[in-house]
């Protein structure tokens, strides 16, 4: 049953992802990421990251759709007057993507990888990497400097945040 | 069951549905005229590398790649942040979040 669900989350997280890019109305475009985002975030239980899968649903379900949303009513966007670009642009955009595509699973197929799968089978495989307990060991063992680092990051995009949206100039 | 599913997915279908999901989020950077719709195509195309870096770290038992999606995880909020602050500076200034006006530093 278990696979059945992988390819039910793939089709909905790509159908959604279309609608992103494909419908007029920026807040529907909002509503369909947010459905692509729980997609993904339940590809990662599948993948038994816990962690991660709450740690997405917080942060980008959570977190980042309200902002989008927030900054969609602010601005009055949610009406259909985008004013389009040709269809020719539309055509080279769809062919110019659609080549990427071609290009990274050509490159993929042609390197052929097939080491990755096998790694599975040895003995000193753990499946219980993904639960917070043993992620957290190895984010603040390990990983403890860039973790601190970052909080850096998240304080001057705060202040990067506040001096860009502020009304009159200092 | 969830090490079940683990066994018989392969791993190429993951590397398919990110290599989907990253081609889609490019096509929305270059169709779409609206600031706000080119930041969501960006904020796609993210995901799909972090599916894959999960897909990886679990298909080879290393904890590392999980730690890398949640550095990006953190670098995306800070990144959202930062650029909806710029998107609604440009709509203070010109009215408008197309894109094809803001072509003043194009030459």
């Amino acid at each position: 049953m278990a696979p059945y669900f992988f390819y039910f989350l793939a089709f909905l997280s790509i159908l959604s992802a279309l609608m992103v890019v494909f419908s007029k109305n920026p807040v529907y475009s909002v509503l369909y990421l947010v459905i692509t985002f729980f997609s993904i975030a339940g590809q990662y239980i599948l993948l038994n990251a816990q962690f991660l899968a709450a740690v997405h649903v917080i942060v980008y379900a959570g977190a980042i759709m309200v902002l989008f949303l927030f900054v969609v009513m602010l601005l009055n966007l949610n009406k259909e007057l985008e004013p389009h670009k040709s269809s020719l642009l539309k055509l080279s955009g769809v062919i110019a993507a659609g080549l990427l595509l071609v290009t990274i699973v050509g490159s993929y197929r042609g390197a052929a990888v097939q080491v990755v799968g096998s790694a599975m089978d040895t003995p000193t495989y753990d499946n219980q990497i993904g639960l917070v307990k043993n992620l957290g060991k190895v984010l603040f063992g390990d990983f403890l400097l860039p973790f601190e680092i970052s909080s850096v990051l998240f304080l001057s995009a705060m202040v990067g945040a506040v001096m860009l949206g502020k009304k009159d100039k200092v | 069951m969830l090490t079940q599913t683990l066994k018989t997915i392969p791993i190429e279908h993951y590397i398919y549905l990110s290599s989907i999901l990253f081609a889609i989020g490019v096509l929305g950077v270059l169709i779409r005229r609206n600031a706000i719709i080119i930041f969501m195509s960006i904020e796609l195309m993210l995901n799909a590398v972090t599916l894959l870096l999960a897909a990886f770290s679990t298909y080879r038992s290393d904890a590392a790649g999980q730690v890398f999606v949640f550095f990006i995880m953190v670098v995306a909020a800070a990144e959202v942040a930062v650029g909806l602050a710029i998107i609604v500076m440009i709509f203070r200034n010109i009215k408008s979040i197309d894109i094809n006006l803001l072509n003043k530093l194009k030459w």
